[in-house]
C-alpha cells in the first residue's frame, strides 16, 4: 500500500494571502488613503470633544473672520468656526455613504447570485429591470423618491443611494457568478442533493468574494460623493448639520467674500473620497493580480 | 558543416522568488544537430518549458541565466541585445506551443496572420498572400484559400495547429522547438500532425526539440532523447536505447508507471515513484533523485554522479546505472480482484438513450440510441474522439443533462431523469470523478468540509459518526490528516484527486463515473490514482464508467469497452477482445493512432478529416466518409445494425467479422 507523504513546501494558499496583505500594507497608495481615512474616522467618533470651539452654534464675536491664528480656517457668517465645522462635518456623511454602500452591497449581490447562477428567464427578467434602473440618472432618481415620500431622512438617502448602486454592483456579481456556476464543484454540488440557496452563498460566494470587495471600495467613494451631491441640493442632511457639503451650500453665495468657508469643507471632501479611491485601487491591483 | 542547431553548455538558470535564487536548470549540456530530432521529456516542473525558454530567452521576468551558454546555429545566444535578439527570433528559431488556438489571434483572419510571417521576413506584402497559400498547402490543408479566410476559432483544433507550423516554418528555421504540440489534440488528430512534422523535418532538414510528457510520442519522433528531473539531464541517448534498455532510476520508474502493453489491472498495480519532485530551489547534496530511489546509497546522497558513458552516446547520471534496471518495485502487484458476475443482476441498464441538443435552430445529436448495461464492480471504459458523446453519455447517466429519449435503469428501478428528481438513494449510487481537480474542489473549503458536507447529504450522517467514516474514507483514499486541514490549492494535483474520489465515495457510491481522471496528472501520479480506483474497486465492488483518450489507460482498468463514434455505440464488448481484435474500423483507425513507445508496427491507419458535424451526420454508416475498409453504396445507404459478432462482443459494421479478422491481421503480418 502507498502512503502519501506531503510534500515539503506546500502551504501557497496561506502564503498567498499573507503575501497579499503584506502588499497591501506596503503599498504607498494604500498608506496614505488608510492614514486619511482613519483620520476622518477619528474626527467622526470625537467629534465636539476634539473641536477647539462648538461647531453649531458658538457665536464668535467675529462674524466672517478670515483664517487667522485664533481661527485657522476662518469663520461664517454666523461666527462659526470653520476649522470645528470641518472636523466635525465628517461625521454624517462617514454613517451614510458606508451603510449605503453596504445595504447595496447585500442587494447587489444577491441579486447577481440569483441572475448568474439561475440565468434563463430569472436572469433576463432582473437583468433588464437592473438595465433600467442603471438608465436613471441619480440624482433625479433621489430627487424623486425624497420627493415623493415627502422625507429627507437620513434613511432616504441611505436607501436611494443603495437603490441606484445595488443594480451596479449586481452586475459586476452576475459576471463573475458566470465564470464560476460552470466550474465542476457546483455541479458537484448539485450532484449530492443541494438546493439552489446553498450552492450559492455557501460554494459560489466565497469564490466571487474578491471582484465584490472590489466593487463595494469602489462604490464606496461614490457613495460619499452621492451624499455629498444630494446634501448640497438640499436633498440630504439639512442644517445646522455641519456636514461638508451643507457647509458648501450654505456659503456659496459668499465665495467670493469668504472663500475659506466653501474652500475647506470642499477639501475635507476631495481628501476623503480621493482616500478612498486610492485604498480601493491598491485593494483592486492586490485581489487581481 | 557540422555545426551543431542547437548547444546548450552547462546552462544554470534560477527563478527569483522572494529574493532567492531558486535553480531550475542545472548545468544542462545538450547538442541537437542539424536535421535532428531530440526529445525532451520529463513530468511537470523538472524544467522543460524553461529550457524551450531560455533558449529563445523568453524567460519570465524573474528568471536569468546564471551561467553557461547556448547556441543556435553558431550564434551565441546569451550575448544577443535587444535588436539582434528580435532578429534571431524572427529568422533562427520557431516555437509551437501546446494551445494553437491562444497562438493565433482571434480577430484576425489566419489568411493575414500567415502571410504577416512573410512580411515580417521582408516578403513584400504583395507576394505574401501567395507565400501565405503554398505555406498551408504544403502544412496539407486541403483548400488553404478557404481556410485563409476563415477566422481561427472556425478551425478544428488539427487545422489550428496546421496553422501555426505553417508559420513556425514560413522562415525555414534552423530550429524549431516543439513544446507539447499534440498534447490537447485527439489521438487520431495528433497522429496526423505528428506525421506532419516528421515529414516536413525531411523535407526541410530542420533541427527539431521536441518537447512532451508522452514517452509514445517521443518514441516516434525523435532519434535521441534526453530525461529531464528536477533541471537535471539524467539519461540521455538514442530513443530506442533509452526507451528499452533505460539506465537512470527515474526513466525506469517513469517506464513502469505507463500501462502499456496490453497490461490490465488483473495483472497486478502499477508501479510508481514514490515521494514528490523536490521543491522549487531545492539544493540536493548528492544525486537529484536520491530521496525517491529505491537505490539509493550514502554515496548517491552525499556525491552528485557525473553523466556516466554506457554505450553508443548512451549516457546516464547515476552511479548504479548497471543495478537501474532492477530497481525494485515500489508497489507489490498482487491485488485480489473479485471477478464480475454476468449472470447476475446488472447495476445499471442504458435503454435506447438519445440526446439531441438544439442549437441555434439546428438539431445535434449527441447520442442516438445507445444502450448498454454494466454489472457490479465492474468498469465500463468509453473510448472515443471528443464529439464522439462520451462525456454526454456520462451526464445523461448522472442526470445533468436529460436524455430526449430512452432510459436508465438502477437495479432495475427506472432512474429519474434529472438529478433534481432523485431521491438521496440514487444520488448517492451515482457519483463522478471530475477530469480537473482544479475545478472540480471549491478552492475556498477545506478538505474536511468538502468531505464532511458530502457525507452528511449523501450518507444522511453528521457528527461523531461522520468524524469516523471521514477518518475511515480518509485512511481508504491514502491521505494523511493533516490533508484535511488544508484547502485545494495546498495540494498537489494527485492529492487534489484523491480527495475528489474520496468525496465521490462520501456516500458508498454504486458507479462512480471518472472522466478523464487521471489525464491532468503526471504518469506517476497517474499511475498512483489508477491503482488506487482499482483498489477501490477491489475493497466495495463499486462499478466505474471511465472515460479517457489515453487507451493504455483505458484497457488497464476496463473490464468492456464501448467505442462510440458520433454519439453512436459502434463496438462493445471485453477489453481484450476490443483491443485485440477483430475490431471496427474505427476502432482499429484509433488503436493505431496512438504512438507507443515500443514502436511496434500498430501505425498504420490514418483517419483522413475531422469528425463530421453532429447537426449533420453522414448517411448510412455515420462513419463512412473517413472509414479506411469502406465497402461501397452499401455504407452511405444502410446504418448496419449493433449486432453480436462473437458471445459478449457487439459491433456496427457491414463487414463480417471473419473479413474483419482476415484482413487485420494480414496487415499486421506485413506491418
Amino acid at each position: 500500500m502507498t502512503s502519501v507523504a506531503e510534500p515539503a513546501v506546500r502551504s501557497e494558499a496561506s502564503t498567498a494571502r499573507r503575501e497579499r496583505l503584506r502588499l497591501l500594507v506596503k503599498s504607498p497608495s494604500f498608506i496614505v488613503g488608510a492614514t486619511v481615512i482613519l483620520f476622518w474616522v477619528f474626527c467622526a467618533i470625537f467629534g465636539e470633544h476634539i473641536t477647539p470651539y462648538d461647531p453649531r452654534f458658538d457665536q464668535t464675536p467675529e462674524i466672517g473672520a478670515a483664517p487667522s491664528a485664533q481661527h485657522l480656517f476662518g469663520t461664517d457668517r454666523l461666527g462659526r468656526d470653520v476649522f470645528s465645522r470641518v472636523l466635525a462635518g465628517s461625521r454624517d456623511i462617514l454613517l451614510i455613504a458606508p451603510l449605503a454602500t453596504l445595504l447595496a452591497t447585500l442587494v447587489g449581490t444577491t441579486l447577481g447570485l440569483i441572475t448568474g447562477y439561475f440565468k434563463g428567464i430569472a436572469d433576463d427578467t432582473i437583468s433588464r429591470i437592473v438595465d433600467a434602473l442603471l438608465a436613471i440618472p441619480l440624482i433625479l432618481l433621489a430627487v424623486t423618491v425624497v420627493a415623493a415620500l415627502g422625507s429627507r431622512s437620513t434613511w432616504t438617502v441611505i436607501i436611494v443611494i443603495a437603490a441606484v448602486f445595488s443594480p451596479i454592483i449586481a452586475r459586476t456579481v452576475r459576471a463573475a457568478v458566470l465564470g464560476e456556476a460552470d466550474l465542476d464543484y457546483v455541479e458537484a454540488a448539485r450532484l449530492r442533493g443541494e438546493h439552489a440557496p446553498y450552492v450559492m452563498f455557501s460554494e459560489v460566494l466565497p469564490n466571487v468574494m474578491p471582484p465584490i470587495l472590489v466593487e463595494a471600495t469602489i462604490r464606496l467613494g461614490y457613495a460619499i460623493f452621492a451624499v455629498a451631491t444630494l446634501s448640497f441640493i438640499g436633498f440630504g442632511l439639512q442644517p445646522p448639520s455641519p456636514d461638508w457639503a451643507v457647509q458648501i451650500a450654505d456659503n456659496y453665495q459668499d465665495l467670493a467674500f469668504e472663500w475659506w468657508t466653501v474652500l475647506f469643507p470642499a477639501l475635507a471632501i476631495a481628501s476623503l473620497v480621493v482616500a478612498v479611491n486610492l485604498v480601493s485601487d491598491s485593494v483592486q491591483q492586490v485581489l487581481e493580480r | 558543416m557540422s555545426e551543431a542547431a542547437l548547444s546548450l553548455r552547462d546552462v544554470d538558470v534560477v527563478y527569483r522568488v522572494r529574493g532567492i535564487d531558486r535553480p531550475v536548470l542545472r548545468g544542462l549540456s545538450l547538442e541537437i544537430g542539424r536535421g535532428e530530432s531530440y526529445g525532451l521529456v520529463g513530468e511537470s516542473g523538472c524544467g522543460k518549458s524553461t529550457a524551450a525558454l531560455t533558449i529563445v530567452r523568453y524567460l519570465a521576468r524573474n528568471g536569468r541565466v546564471s551561467g553557461g551558454s547556448i547556441s543556435v546555429a553558431g550564434r551565441d545566444v546569451l550575448s544577443l541585445r535587444s535588436s539582434a535578439l528580435r532578429r534571431f527570433r524572427g529568422e533562427t528559431v520557431s516555437m509551437v506551443y501546446q494551445n494553437p488556438g491562444a497562438a493565433l489571434n482571434p480577430s484576425l483572419r489566419v489568411g493575414g496572420q500567415v502571410a504577416e510571417a512573410f512580411t515580417v521576413l521582408g516578403v513584400p506584402s504583395s507576394e505574401a498572400h501567395e507565400r501565405a497559400r503554398e505555406a498551408l498547402a504544403h502544412v496539407q490543408i486541403a483548400d488553404p484559400g478557404s481556410v485563409m479566410s476563415r477566422y481561427p476559432h472556425q478551425l478544428s483544433g488539427g487545422m489550428q495547429q496546421r496553422v501555426v507550423i505553417a508559420m513556425a516554418l514560413a522562415k525555414n528555421p534552423a530550429l524549431l522547438i516543439l513544446d507539447e504540440p499534440t498534447t490537447g489534440l485527439d489521438a487520431t488528430v495528433e497522429a496526423e500532425v505528428l506525421d506532419l512534422v516528421a515529414q516536413l523535418q525531411r523535407e526541410l532538414d530542420t533541427a527539431v526539440l521536441f518537447i512532451s510528457h508522452n514517452l509514445g510520442v517521443i518514441s516516434k519522433m525523435c532519434g535521441r532523447v534526453g530525461v529531464l528531473y528536477a533541471g537535471r539531464l539524467v539519461e540521455e541517448g538514442p530513443v530506442r536505447t533509452v526507451l528499452r534498455d533505460p539506465r537512470h532510476p527515474y526513466t525506469v520508474g517513469l517506464l513502469r508507471c505507463i500501462p502499456r502493453g496490453g497490461v490490465r489491472k488483473d495483472h497486478g498495480r502499477l508501479d510508481t515513484i514514490p515521494g514528490f519532485l523536490p521543491s522549487l530551489g531545492a539544493e540536493p547534496s548528492g544525486c537529484v533523485f536520491a530521496d525517491r530511489c529505491a537505490l539509493a546509497d550514502d554515496r548517491c546522497r552525499t556525491e552528485e554522479p557525473p553523466l556516466i558513458t554506457i554505450e553508443g552516446g548512451h549516457e546516464s547520471r547515476c552511479w548504479y546505472h548497471e543495478r537501474a534496471p532492477e530497481l525494485p518495485r515500489e508497489e507489490s502487484l498482487d491485488l485480489a480482484l473479485p471477478g464480475v458476475d454476468r449472470t447476475a443482476a446488472t447495476l445499471v441498464e442504458i435503454q435506447q438513450l438519445s440526446k439531441v441538443f438544439k442549437q441555434r435552430g439546428h438539431e445535434v445529436h449527441a447520442l442516438t440510441d445507445v444502450s448498454a448495461a454494466i454489472w457490479p464492480g465492474e468498469t465500463l471504459g468509453l473510448v472515443g474522439e471528443s464529439g464522439s458523446g462520451k462525456t454526454t453519455l456520462a451526464r445523461t447517466l448522472l442526470g445533468i443533462v436529460a436524455p430526449t429519449a430512452g432510459t436508465a435503469l438502477l437495479e432495475g428501478k427506472v432512474l429519474p431523469t434529472t438529478y433534481k428528481k432523485r431521491s438521496r438513494e440514487e444520488l448517492r449510487a451515482l457519483q463522478i470523478v471530475f477530469q480537473n481537480p482544479d475545478s472540480a474542489l471549491n478552492r475556498r473549503h477545506s478538505v474536511r468540509r468538502i468531505l464532511l458536507r458530502s457525507m452528511r447529504k449523501l450518507a444522511g450522517i453528521g457528527g461523531d459518526a461522520a468524524e469516523a467514516r471521514l477518518r475511515d474514507l480518509t485512511a481508504r483514499v491514502r491521505l494523511t490528516e493533516r490533508t484535511l486541514t488544508q484547502k485545494p490549492a495546498q495540494l498537489s494535483g494527485g492529492l487534489k484527486q484523491r480527495v475528489a474520489i474520496a468525496r465521490a465515495f462520501a456516500g458508498d457510491p454504486k458507479l462512480v463515473v471518472c472522466d478523464e481522471p487521471t489525464s491532468a496528472l503526471d504518469v506517476s501520479v497517474q499511475a498512483a490514482i489508477l491503482n488506487l480506483l482499482v483498489e477501490l474497486q477491489a475493497e466495495q465492488r463499486v462499478a466505474y464508467v471511465f472515460i479517457s483518450h489515453d487507451l493504455g489507460v483505458v484497457r488497464y482498468i476496463s473490464d468492456r469497452i464501448a467505442v462510440l463514434y458520433l454519439g453512436r455505440l459502434q463496438e462493445i464488448g471485453a477489453a481484450d477482445v476490443v483491443f485485440d481484435g477483430p475490431h471496427h474500423p474505427y476502432t482499429e483507425a484509433l488503436l493505431s493512432a496512438v504512438p507507443t513507445i515500443d514502436g511496434d508496427g500498430r501505425d498504420r491507419i490514418r483517419l483522413e478529416g475531422d469528425i463530421p458535424s453532429a447537426a449533420s451526420p453522414p448517411s448510412g454508416c455515420v462513419f463512412h466518409t473517413r472509414c479506411p475498409r469502406k465497402l461501397g453504396a452499401i455504407c452511405e445507404e444502410q446504418e448496419p445494425p449493433l449486432a453480436e459478432v462473437e458471445t459478449g462482443h457487439l459491433m456496427r459494421c457491414h463487414i463480417p467479422i471473419e473479413e474483419l479478422r482476415q484482413l487485420q491481421s494480414k496487415e499486421h503480418v506485413t506491418a
